[in-house]
């Protein structure tokens, strides 16, 4: 194709998401929408991926039977959510292979909020209100975004994941108003997780270095600055609700602006996780890299049963 | 060895009376853990109550830069469309 062709197909291509068509995974695309695409989505499932670990650490510990049908239920969804992503990534022409191999080489990205370590019961309160509450908030514009196989999938993830941040909220809920050690727990929990779910809704708009392209193609709908706003607003009722404080001495309401006013966020600390020296980064990759490893000779046994059951077949037939 | 899984297109039955939708797909190493992987990946909320697996390879897809003879010579058949056809007003219903 020659550049002036390719020109025109941008163009029409840039007209068909600006008049809210769909775009398939068969349709021409400039080779940008596609990489991008394959980067954006591939994060978004190792996230759910790497996700489960953290609170995996606490399905056998949790507190009773319905605590602990819930979070096994959660962190199912989880694994749903990373194999619905992982699917709808496939259909722009990369391997699940190769998806899993930049995982474990680092190459690829995930969410950094899962390099910290949950080190208490109440931390699965405060991942399932915080964590997942300012994942809703990211994941809902993407309903409507213009990859369809992409905007497919984060339907079904959005309507399933309503009900983790209701248990997470439910179990700070819970331990707020239990013993004063059990409220100190919750206390402590919010104070360490509020950051990072800050951060997690990505570097200011200044530093953000995809969102004007990002914005065409509807693979965002607001800037990280308005998501993060919104999450704020709608986060600190909460948590006044329940007798626990935001751990920012600067927030306050702001009656000009209808909104909340807050301190300054550590984007140092933010960078050096992204940069893999969060304290559980190592870990997390470990424990990712050994069940893909360990799991090897099960997936070879399950191929190898697989054929033989074929060939049985045929020869049955003959 | 490492002998990839294919991959499967998963159709499900939401409920009786409704045809069997595409919802995505999975990997497998067979058609019956394909439909076994499909029930935890794709219905865990009583989304169906049956399930269809393909194996991707044997679905043959149209091209979209073909869309153009395939699709545009129905644009123009309007007769195949009751409101093409003039009635007296009289006729109420047709």
């Amino acid at each position: 194709m020659s550049e002036e062709q390719i020109k025109n197909l941008e163009k029409q291509f840039e007209e068909r998401i600006a008049r809210d068509e769909k775009i398939e995974p068969k349709d021409w695309m400039p080779e940008k929408y596609r990489k991008t695409h394959i980067r954006q989505m591939s994060q978004h499932a190792h996230s759910e991926i790497i996700g489960m670990l953290p609170e995996g650490n606490w399905i056998t510990r949790a507190p009773s039977l319905r605590r602990k049908v819930a979070l096994l239920a959660k962190v199912q969804d989880e694994a749903g959510h990373g194999l619905y992503l992982y699917s709808a990534c496939e259909t722009l022409g990369v391997s699940r292979d190769e998806l899993y191999e930049q995982l474990h080489s680092g190459k690829a990205k995930y969410s950094s909020i899962f390099n910290y370590p949950t080190i208490t019961w109440a931390d699965m309160g405060a991942i399932g209100w915080l964590v997942d509450g300012a994942a809703i908030i990211n994941q809902v514009p993407l309903c409507n975004t213009s990859y369809g196989p992409y905007a497919r999938a984060m339907i079904r993830v959005c309507k399933e994941e309503s009900f983790h941040q209701r248990q997470g909220f439910e179990i700070m809920m819970k331990l707020a108003n239990g013993t004063p050690e059990q409220k100190d727990m919750a206390q402590d929990a919010l104070n360490r997780w509020w950051w990072p779910s800050l951060m997690m809704l990505g570097p200011t708009d200044a530093e953000s270095i995809h969102t004007e392209q990002s914005m065409k193609w509807k693979l965002k709908r607001k800037s990280n600055d308005d998501l993060r706003q919104q999450f704020i607003d709608q986060t600190v009722p909460q948590a006044e609700l329940i007798g626990l404080t935001i751990p920012d001495p600067d927030l306050k309401w702001n009656e000009e602006r209808q909104s909340y006013d807050f301190g300054e966020i550590n984007w140092d600390e933010f960078w050096q996780v992204v940069k893999g020296h969060g304290p559980m980064n190592k870990e997390r990759m470990k424990a990712r890299v050994n069940a893909w490893e360990e799991g090897e000779w099960v997936r070879d046994a399950a191929m190898a049963y697989a054929e033989k059951k074929q060939a049985r077949k045929q020869k049955q037939a003959i | 060895m490492s002998k990839n899984w294919p991959l499967w297109e998963i159709f499900v039955r939401s409920k009786n009376g409704l045809e069997h939708r595409h919802f995505g797909s999975l990997h497998a190493a067979d058609a019956e853990m394909a439909l076994e992987n499909a029930r935890d990946v794709y219905t865990r909320r009583n989304e169906g109550v049956s399930i269809w697996v393909v194996e991707s390879k044997n679905i043959t897809a149209s091209n979209p830069e073909h869309n153009g003879e395939l699709f545009e010579p129905a644009q123009d058949k309007v007769y195949r469309h009751p409101t093409f056809y003039d009635l007296p007003d009289e006729v109420k219903h047709m």
